[in-house]
């Protein structure tokens, strides 16, 4: 591959991909990680870590305002059930908070309006779309995103039948779909087609691979209607 | 989206106290967040009310329903009592834009959401509605756009909990530090372009919506609201219909005949109301009101369609609230 790549005219020095490749492998920088530190800056003032917070003495509380930002702030949040903080802007939404801050990037931002649902996470356990929450909304809240569904070293009977069923095309709606579809799950065992159909009815697939979508979840429904 | 102050409430007395000098209000976030990120909107302070638990919940009262403006369009849709007595509203509420955003939009902010216009909505557009003296619509691509009632300006009536809150002869409670509470009708709630253009309903910069009052539907009504949208999954709608049936046995003693893509403003449809009041419901006389419901009509030079939709759409509610039909496959949501 490398010998290949030498007298390839399009690798090496003049492919940007390439080159941030052999970055990377000279000195450990990625795009990603290059991002993530741009994110960590300078402490602020109070942390921010429960629904409560806001009522209680904190700095810059007074008669029930808690006045954040424009700069950063530390808030806390419970991701998948671990503590995290992190130095956000108010304007942060919980979709940048996971990925740029807390390097969770299963949650894809992909319209950023609340269109497509690509960024689904459970706010305690509601499907929500992460690109249309402030992140300090999520404070106080249990968020479980993509990363958090699954068991240690296992995946969750839902992903095992999307891979069963090949429920995913270009994959970039499938974390979106998954979030949905075990949402539903969580509050309905046994769904119906119809069911199905309406907890995706956000979710955009443009591959149109929602058929394969709603057999991995009615034979997950299935599995545990017969267990 | 601009840097911002967000200064988080818990009280509806904190909130008005932070009501001055551009702050604008935010609770489920979901239209204005929309806006700021389209560019169209820059508010130095955002005053977040979603952590004030008077403004939550759903009452049921002596005189019919109290609903916080915090409560989401899914809590509404999935309340018992209003499934029950309020069919319009939790059809309204549970069929508005996707089951995720219907988790966390609430109503207050589905009432008092923008325009869709896609002129207004991009920064590129310096349009009528926000202060300049063009609007691109009537010249450009109006397919989406109202065919009654336009004036000035022909973007419609986004909200689909307007629709049905009009319907069930609703009002809002509106206060402010200064002048205490106030009430106002759905219909006057809004105000229409040519009285004035950046205006988009009747609430003061210091106001805050306090609560959505219902009142109970007399005995025996029954009522259903339908959209139609150019996907059946979700999507803003291009019709739709609210209807209110006061019944006695199969004669419909009055009618209340809402529509909300149709004009710039929710609309009561007296034509189509009329041709209810008094006659039994049936095929023909449904038809007939959806017919008189585009009467008057002036489509323009790309939306013609609306004008063959909404009767349909206003016909098929009628025989869905009448019990008489099904909810129909293609519509919305």
């Amino acid at each position: 591959m490398a010998k290949r790549n030498q007298h390839d005219p399009t690798s090496g020095e003049e492919n940007p991909q390439t080159q941030s490749a052999a970055d990377s492998a000279r000195n450990g920088i990625t795009r990603r990680g290059f991002l993530k530190g741009a994110g960590l800056t300078a402490a602020g003032t109070a942390l921010l870590d429960g629904v409560h917070a806001f009522s209680s003495e904190t700095a810059g509380n007074r008669k029930g305002v808690t006045e954040l930002g424009p700069g950063p702030v530390p808030v806390r949040l419970h991701v998948n059930g671990a503590e995290h903080v992190v130095q956000i802007e108010p304007r942060t939404t919980l979709a940048e908070a996971l990925r740029i801050h807390l390097g969770m990037t299963g949650t894809k931002i992909i319209c950023d309006r609340g269109v497509c649902s690509g960024c689904t996470v459970w706010l305690d356990k509601m499907p929500v779309n992460s690109c249309m929450t402030l992140a300090v909304d999520a404070v106080g809240h249990q968020v479980t995103t993509i990363e958090g569904i699954a068991g240690e070293g296992e995946l969750h009977p839902l992903q095992a039948a999307f891979v069963r069923h090949d429920a995913m095309q270009c994959g970039f709606c499938t974390p979106g779909m998954v979030m949905s579809c075990a949402a539903l799950l969580e509050r309905n065992a046994s769904p119906s087609e119809q069911d199905v159909r309406q907890a995706v009815s956000g979710n955009l697939c443009r591959c149109g691979t929602y058929p394969k979508v709603f057999a991995a979840t009615l034979d997950v429904a299935g599995s545990t209607r017969n267990a | 989206m601009n840097r911002f102050v967000l200064a988080d409430c818990t009280s509806v007395d904190a909130a008005l106290s932070q009501l001055h000098d551009g702050a604008v209000v935010k609770a489920g976030g979901v239209d204005l967040l929309d806006r700021m990120k389209d560019g169209i909107e820059e508010p130095p302070k955002l005053v977040n009310i979603r952590n004030i638990a008077e403004l939550r919940g759903i009452h049921e009262t002596d005189h019919g329903l109290t609903i916080g403006p915090l409560a989401t369009l899914a809590e509404i849709s999935e309340h018992p009592a209003i499934r029950s007595q309020y069919q319009i509203l939790s059809d309204a509420c549970g069929h508005a834009a996707t089951p995720h955003i219907r988790n966390m939009a609430t109503v207050g902010g589905n009432l008092l959401q923008r325009i869709q216009c896609w002129y207004y909505r991009s920064a590129d557009f310096q349009c009528l509605r926000k202060g300049k003296d063009f609007c691109f619509a009537f010249g450009g691509l109006n397919q989406y756009h109202a065919i009654m009632d336009y004036g000035s300006c022909p973007a419609v009536a986004p909200s689909s909990a307007a629709v049905a809150l009009l319907g069930l002869n609703s009002s809002v409670e509106l206060t402010s530090a200064k002048r205490g509470k106030r009430t106002v009708g759905i219909r006057e709630l809004y105000v229409v372009p040519d009285a004035n253009p950046t205006k988009f309903t009747v609430i003061e910069p210091d106001e805050l919506l306090t609560a959505i009052v219902v009142p109970r539907p007399t005995p025996g009504t029954r009522s259903a609201y339908q959209k139609y949208g150019e996907k059946e999954s979700f999507d803003w709608a291009i019709a739709d219909a609210g209807v209110v049936l006061e019944m006695d046995g199969n004669v419909c003693r009055r009618a209340v005949i809402t529509m909300g893509a149709a004009s710039p403003v929710v609309r009561r449809s007296a034509q189509a109301e009329a041709a209810l009041a008094g006659q039994p419901i049936t095929e023909e006389t449904a038809r007939a009101a959806g017919r008189a419901s585009v009467e008057g009509a002036l489509p323009l030079s790309m939306n013609a369609y609306k004008v063959d939709l909404f009767p349909v759409a206003v016909y098929r509610t009628i025989l869905l609230a009448a019990g008489q039909r099904d909810r129909d496959p293609s519509a919305a949501g």
